[in-house]
């Protein structure tokens, strides 16, 4: 088989190296079953949200309770993140330089950090407010559905700060590059959970 | 909060099963029998043997036989709930029996948990795990260490099983769990918490084992073999991975959210505050209804294998079969409403579900017709495996039909809730499952340990099973129409005692069949050098797994087989291509053992226990353990080991000299002593 019949959704490796690149084939295509996998748990999630938007049993809705400068923030810093780590990607496939490859690497940890602060000061601000998940069936709904996106994104932070070290400690070797494109594929899947969170449980309540 | 609270959690001295003498019984075999089985492991002196070559192992063969005793054991414990809940209907016209009620739900909570969730699905895991990719011509599977994970999480919920039966009672919900019974409000011991977290468990690990599966079957295969090439066992195996990949997340998702109703006071299912337990009832079932067709498409796949080989034919229909085991795929997640017709939901949408499920019997008729059809002018032999496979054949068509009745929502109305359904699944899955399990353990056995099983009491076993089934549940039909409730301790109407009775004969029955299995695998192992078959092929077998020597190297194949067509070993002996010696060995590169699967089994037990106690620190501790050793593990280098040519070219040698000084019988002396594991080659 030639290496270009080869290819797997995502970035490549490719010709830059090769034996990384034929490394790679079936590992990262157990990645995506296993994302394929997660989706399903966050359809479901999706799926009871929706069945429990009016379940608010007396208590607070959506309307109430989302500060939309707050969820501007948070898409914004999401979506930013997966950016840089598309920067820190190309940076992995054609630099043979890491400092650049880790410093793409901290500025998304960065802004995955604040991400997860912004969540955790909305979700304690609600708790204030009497609007903690033990409410309603709404409220219940959605801190699983969101919170299970956060405890994704923690996750994903501490796989980036366990990539970084790798990174230092065994330089670019073809299982470190291999780890980090799998660490993408997350990565980039979560900003697509959040669009899915932004438009379902915010923009729907807040529009 | 006192010390003894934190230290301890909700767990005291009343958590001894000293409520009855029954359940201080079972607990008192459970602890000697892990006390017994620990000291006998320390006398003969074998942990380090067994810690080395089985528990940090990696090889899917090793893998698959662990899975296959927790199977067994499991199955055991299975069974003597099942029979001692037969024995209480039958004393129980106007009268309590010997079953209080609240221990006779827990026995069929943990019956029915343990049969699907630590019997069937190990079973048929450890099958795959073994044959799979053997017959793919790989080396292993594509995540051996994840593979070993998988099988520590499953033994860990089993683990868990077990503690429930000597500290504290289980759950009285059924294994199906469902709300607002099991929530905090109606049930607030630890029983759902076991549930919820043994099943999460073995949960996780089937994800995780259908993943493998999945990428293995579409990365792993020989050179040359094509999808359409595969034996049908890969196909059903593919089939019910994927079904694992998408099928057991709504299991997680239903638990999970029962546990955060349960834990922190949420209302996904509660009875107020806009909790909703149809959402639960959907997320099961989603998972529920493809969960049958994970249990029963390998057994297909294993019964396609049995009717081939001991007919001495291909498999007539291959390419319908591949398609009837994929429609019957998808289908399966398209009929999870007939669960639950009576539970408020339009006729409309019943009469769509309804509709769809009676499609499902169309693909599993082509299956019986192309099976019956293989057999068709086939060099037959009556073998155990078959024996099974024939009882499979007529007994599943009568539970397939009592199925269609109850897909019609109209007959659902009057049926459900009563044994009658009990009978139904029952009539699927021990003649369905558990048959082509047996079929599947009596066939393989020698490949995998490289001696037959005894035939006679093989034969005997099957008699005590086929016989046994029909007795215990061919009543339950008639009692079912009667009206007679599932689940029920007392009863008052007399009709129902002749076939109570009866179903409990049948009951004695099936636990003779357990006893002679056992009996069969002693006598087998005490007669082992009459069956000997280290040649590797005493069934005259037509794919790739016979074409290694029994028990198989740990590489499995020294060179990866080339594959030109289906029944490929059949093919390379009419061709006289197999048992060749190459001209020249290569080194092959080998996962290095790994204690990841032992320590991760062992803190997600952790996990589970403390959850169910309120011992917190115990559950944090064994996230943390987990964590820390998967995040440890990725800084280890040194995962492979390679075998020299020399020693891989010793092994093969030892192997074909055997073979070349073998006798080749034919198929009249299949079941004789004469019979070393090497086949005439042509078709009689």
């Amino acid at each position: 088989m030639s290496e270009f019949s080869l290819k797997h959704p995502g970035i490549n490796l490719g010709a830059n190296d090769p034996e990384a690149h034929e490394a790679a084939e079936e590992v990262v295509f157990g990645f995506w079953v296993f994302l394929m996998s997660d989706l399903i748990l966050f359809s479901l999630l999706f799926a009871t949200f929706v069945t429990m938007i009016d379940a608010t049993a007396g208590g607070p809705g959506g309307k109430e309770l989302f500060d939309p400068r707050s969820v501007a923030a948070e898409t914004g810093v999401l979506l930013a993140s997966s950016f840089t780590f598309g920067m820190a990607s190309i940076a992995m496939k054609y630099r043979s330089n890491r400092g650049v490859l880790l410093l793409w690497l901290a500025v998304t940890l960065l802004l995955g950090l604040t991400f997860l602060g912004l969540e955790l000061h909305d979700f304690i601000s609600m708790i204030g407010k009497g609007a903690g998940p033990d409410r309603s069936g709404f409220l219940s709904a959605f801190f699983a559905l969101v919170g299970m996106h956060g405890l994704h994104v923690t996750a994903g932070s501490i796989w980036i700060v366990v990539m970084m070290v790798q990174t230092l400690v065994f330089g670019l070797s073809a299982d470190v590059k291999i780890r980090i494109l799998r660490l993408g594929l997350f990565w980039h899947f979560l900003d697509i959970i959040w669009v899915g969170i932004f438009s379902v449980v915010y923009l729907r309540a807040l529009a | 909060m006192s010390w003894s609270h934190i230290v301890f959690g909700n767990l005291s001295v009343d958590a001894l099963p000293l409520y009855s003498a029954i359940a201080a019984t079972a607990a008192s075999v459970v602890v000697l029998g892990a006390v017994g089985t620990f000291a006998l492991i320390t006398v003969l002196g074998k942990w380090r043997y067994l810690w080395s070559e089985w528990f940090t192992s990696v090889d899917h063969k090793r893998i698959g036989i662990m899975y296959i005793v927790i199977a067994l054991v499991m199955l055991t414990r299975a069974v003597i709930e099942g029979v001692m809940m037969r024995m209480q209907q039958a004393v129980a016209l106007d009268s309590p029996g010997y079953l209080p009620p609240d221990h006779f739900a827990q026995l069929f909570s943990t019956h029915g948990t343990i049969m699907i969730f630590f019997m069937a699905m190990p079973f048929l895991t450890g099958v795959i795990n073994y044959v799979m990719p053997l017959q793919i011509g790989a080396r292993d599977v594509s995540f051996p260490l994840l593979n070993s994970i998988s099988l520590w999480l499953t033994a860990a919920g089993a683990v868990i099983m077990m503690a429930s039966l000597c500290l504290g009672k289980f759950s009285t919900g059924g294994w199906t769990g469902y709300p607002p019974y099991t929530g905090i409000a109606f049930n607030p011991g630890v029983g759902p918490d076991y549930w919820i977290w043994a099943v999460t468990l073995g949960t996780v690990g089937s994800t995780l084992t259908g993943i493998n599966f999945a990428v293995t079957i579409y990365k792993e295969r020989a050179p040359g073999m094509r999808l359409m090439y595969m034996p049908l066992f890969c196909w059903t195996a593919l089939c019910t991975s994927i079904l694992m990949i998408f099928a057991m997340p709504p299991l997680t998702v239903a638990t999970g959210l029962l546990a955060l109703d349960r834990y922190l006071g949420m209302h996904f299912f509660t009875n107020d505050l806009g909790g909703n337990m149809m959402n639960y009832a959907n997320l099961l079932w989603l998972f529920g209804h493809p969960e049958v067709y994970i249990l029963v498409l390998p057994a297909f796949g294993v019964y396609s294998t049995v009717f081939s080989t001991f007919s001495s034919k291909t498999l007539y229909g291959y390419t319908s079969l591949v398609g009837a085991t994929i429609c019957i795929a998808v289908l399966s997640f398209t009929v999870w409403v007939h669960h639950f017709f009576t539970m408020g939901q339009s006729a409309d949408l019943n009469a769509a579900f309804g509709t769809a499920t009676m499609m499902i019997g169309i693909p599993t008729g082509v299956k019986i017709y192309d099976w019956i059809l293989t057999m068709y002018r086939g060099r037959i032999r009556f073998t155990v495996p078959l024996l099974y496979a024939l009882a499979f054949l007529l007994l599943f068509v009568v539970g397939g039909l009592s199925g269609i009745l109850l897909a019609n929502p109209a007959v659902d109305y009057q049926v459900h809730n009563t044994l009658f359904l009990v009978a139904h699944f029952h009539n699927m899955l021990i003649p369905g499952v558990l048959f082509g399990m047996l079929a599947a353990y009596h066939f393989w056995f020698p490949k995998a340990f490289g001696f037959r099983l005894n035939e006679t009491w093989g034969r005997i076993a099957f008699a005590f099973w086929a016989s046994g089934f029909l007795f215990a549940f061919m009543p339950l039909y008639a009692l079912g129409a009667l009206g007679m409730p599932r689940r029920t301790q007392e009863f008052f109407n007399p009709a129902y005692l002749p076939y109570t009775i009866v179903a409990a004969i049948g009951g004695l029955l099936i636990l003779a069949a357990l006893a002679s299995l056992f009996i069969q695998l002693g006598v087998s192992i005490s007669r082992r050098e009459e069956t000997r078959a280290f040649a590797g092929d005493p069934w005259n077998g037509r794919t790739l797994e016979w074409s290694t020597s029994s028990p198989p190297p740990e590489y499995n194949f020294a060179i990866l087989p080339r594959v030109e067509g289906k029944d490929a070993f059949h093919r390379m002996k009419e061709h006289g291509e197999a048992y060749l010696r190459p001209d020249a060995y290569e080194p092959i590169e080998v996962p290095r053992n790994s204690a990841m699967g032992p320590v991760i089994g062992v803190s997600g037990a952790a996990v589970a226990f403390g959850l169910v106690w309120h011992i917190w620190w115990m559950a944090c501790l064994g996230l943390l353990v987990i964590w820390g050793a998967v995040i440890a593990r990725s800084f280890v280098r040194n995962t492979t080991r390679v075998i020299p040519a020399s020693e891989v070219e010793a092994t093969e040698r030892r192997w074909l000299d055997a073979v070349s000084r073998t006798q080749r019988v034919t198929r009249d002396d299949e079941l004789q002593p004469a019979n070393r594991g090497l086949a005439v080659a042509s078709a009689t």
